[in-house]
């Protein structure tokens, strides 16, 4: 069994020229690492690490952007035996005392030694601590030592076990920065492997990424797997991307990229907005998978996104799906790679009220769903119903999975943990269904929303609404619906106040509008202001946000 | 200041980003730095200045520091045409 630090050792004596990974910047020159800078450029800043006193075991959160120093902090804190935990950069979209909020929730639970930044936003990070709080080091990127002088093997990374946590991850919001999942060396090796298999992973591979690597999807496909299995990686700022993502297609044809992975939304994204002139003399012959994943997989996002790309050399068997979560470390099963994914036509009625996945039948409304493949050779999968019994084929409840990749814990959290397993089985959350070994996933126990990829949880921004003038805690209630031409959720709020008035109702509508968006980066497509009693409680006094998302379904079918 | 540009760009906005016709929106008000212009419309932004006015805005000046209000978004858009 090995570590992260034995991995990279081995790859730098194999080839230390061997060209690691391509920094890409739009409107620069393309940046190569090749493993020789990235080893010399990580043992500089584990020195860096050493000299600031953070011990082996430490926690040290990574608060940087796309670029060189971001890539040697993370495999520097490895060297060093420190859990490195990448956390999202303050952007335009959501205010600083907000993002200070958040990162100070996240310094409460898991408790980071240090915190790795830029000098221009160390203010932002110090607004953040208090007195007596973990943080003993601020540590600026001008700070970082340039010369690597300690031989490699010196390192206090090479101490570590496989048991050990090599990282953690986190998702958004409050409450995501609050739940890090702790994963140990032997669980991202096990998944490498597993992962690696069901992709035939081979030295003819290139990956090409613009995913964040705050994010699982970003810091597993996009990041750690391809170095650490000595594949090519070419990586691009998600910020680049969103603003022109036709650089992605560039990128593919330039490198000749044979793996990518995307969210739902940016099939239909990509289709929607990329034009033929941004992609003169582009081929996509090379790309032998697209793997779609982190949202609800859409066939209708697969079919937009070959019908415009099929022109540019997109083969339509490239197209893939796979379901993946942290809590594994990134993938649970991966559609068959070399042919299409499976699509059911399945009768809507049997499947929206009865739960269960039956065919089309007597011309009955239909519907398709997408398979998210099979189990990775290590992982094993169950669907259980409320009360923990296992379910047949086509029934749907909730997913389980078992598997030598899964999470150590949730990070100082010994009560999510607790509640996040049955018998040594992690409860995902997800509803599904198996069909001859095939996965379908169809939505969520939690009342999680996922906007682009990105997890959102209602309360967070519940919890927001209630700091707007005129909504008071308790009468609001937020929930995602999906949009089909996004190809993700949207989110809608509900607020109620006292007042019937449609003025005073625009007003507060434009009100909670600005200041959730500002404090959760989340645009919100809907948000309606309604009059006393018409949010839905239960009988705890709890709002029910499943009942109110239908009536307010109901109230939008009976408008139009 | 051409103000029918101005005009066309901020309906195109209130209609087609934000999905609230009936929002104004100042000529010097906050665009991007603000967020009211989410990063994922801001290619649309592009694409429609492009189709509307026959000017180009490449994707490394979507950013705050090359137009940052109405004003100046069609100020770039005068000088280019």
């Amino acid at each position: 069994m090995t570590i992260v630090s034995d991995r990279l050792k081995v790859l730098h004596e194999q080839d230390p020229e061997r060209v690691s990974v391509v920094l890409q910047f739009a409107g620069k020159d393309d940046l190569p690492l090749t493993i020789d800078r990235l080893i010399r450029g990580s043992v500089a800043f584990s020195q860096t690490l050493a000299r600031e006193d953070i011990e082996p075991g430490d926690v040290v959160v990574l608060i940087l952007q796309h670029g060189e120093e971001l890539v040697y902090a993370f495999w520097g804190a490895m060297l060093h035996g420190a859990i490195p935990s990448i956390m999202p950069f303050l952007t335009e979209k959501l205010s600083p005392e907000r993002y200070r909020a958040d990162l100070a929730a996240l310094i409460a639970v898991t408790k980071p030694a240090a915190i790795v930044t830029y000098s221009e936003f160390e203010a932002d990070v110090r607004a953040a601590l208090s007195p007596g709080d973990s943080v003993r080091r601020v540590i600026l990127t001008d700070q970082f030592e340039t010369e690597s002088t300690a031989p490699l093997d010196s390192l206090r990374g090479f101490e570590q076990g496989s048991d050990d946590i090599a990282l953690l991850q986190h998702s958004s919001g409050t409450t995501g920065l609050q739940k890090g999942v702790a994963l140990s060396h032997r669980a991202v090796f096990n998944q490498l492997n597993a992962y690696g298999n069901a992709l035939s992973l081979s030295d003819q591979d290139l990956i090409v990424s613009w995913l964040p690597l705050y994010h699982d999807m970003g810091l597993i496909a996009g990041f750690l797997m391809p170095i650490l299995s000595g594949i090519p990686l070419v990586l691009m700022s998600p910020f680049d991307w969103v603003r022109a993502p036709y650089r992605l297609m560039q990128s593919v044809s330039k490198y000749r990229g044979t793996l990518s992975w995307l969210p739902n939304f940016a099939y239909n994204f990509c289709a929607q907005k990329i034009r033929d002139r941004h992609m003169e003399g582009v081929d996509l012959s090379s790309w032998r998978a697209v793997i779609n994943c982190s949202e609800p997989v859409r066939y209708e996002s697969h079919r937009a996104f070959y019908e415009f790309f099929k022109r540019y050399g997109l083969r339509r068997e490239a197209l893939q799906t796979s379901y993946a979560m942290a809590e594994n470390v990134f993938g649970v099963t991966q559609s068959p790679l070399g042919s299409e994914p499976v699509v059911m036509e399945l009768d809507r009625e049997s499947f929206m009220v009865e739960r269960i996945a039956r065919s089309a039948y007597d011309g009955r409304p239909s519907m398709k769903m997408m398979s998210s493949g099979r189990p990775l050779e290590n992982t094993s999968l169950r669907i259980f119903d409320q009360h923990g019994n296992d379910l047949p084929d086509c029934i749907i409840g909730e997913i389980a999975l078992l598997s030598d990749c899964m999470l150590s814990v949730y990070f100082h959290r010994p009560d999510a943990t607790q509640q996040a397993f049955r018998d040594g089985w992690y409860l995902t959350g997800d509803y599904g269904f198996s069909l001859h070994g095939e996965l379908f996933v169809s939505g969520r126990k939690k009342d999680l929303i996922i906007v682009g990829g990105k997890n959102v949880y209602p309360q967070d921004l519940e919890t927001l609404t209630y700091e707007v003038p005129g909504v008071h805690a308790g009468r609001s209630v937020a929930f995602g619906m999906f949009d089909d031409t996004q190809g993700t959720e949207e989110v809608v709020i509900i607020a109620e106040v006292d007042s019937d008035d449609e003025d005073e109702h625009q007003r507060i509508a434009d009100a909670l509008r600005a200041h959730v968006t500002k404090n959760s980066a989340i645009a919100l497509r809907h948000v309606k202001v309604v009059g006393p009693k018409w949010i839905i409680k239960t009988s705890s006094g709890k709002t029910a946000r499943t009942a109110n998302k239908e009536k307010f379904l109901k109230e939008l079918e009976e408008s139009k | 200041m051409d103000e029918t540009i101005l005009a066309s760009i901020e309906k195109y906005i209130a209609d087609q980003i934000l999905k609230q016709p009936n929002r104004k929106i100042a000529k010097e008000e906050a665009l991007i730095s603000s967020g009211l212009i989410d990063s994922f419309s801001l290619m649309d932004l592009a694409l429609f200045v492009e189709d509307t006015f026959g000017v180009r805005i490449d994707d490394t000046e979507l950013n705050a520091e090359t137009f940052d209000s109405l004003t100046q978004l069609v100020t770039l858009i005068e000088s280019r045409r």
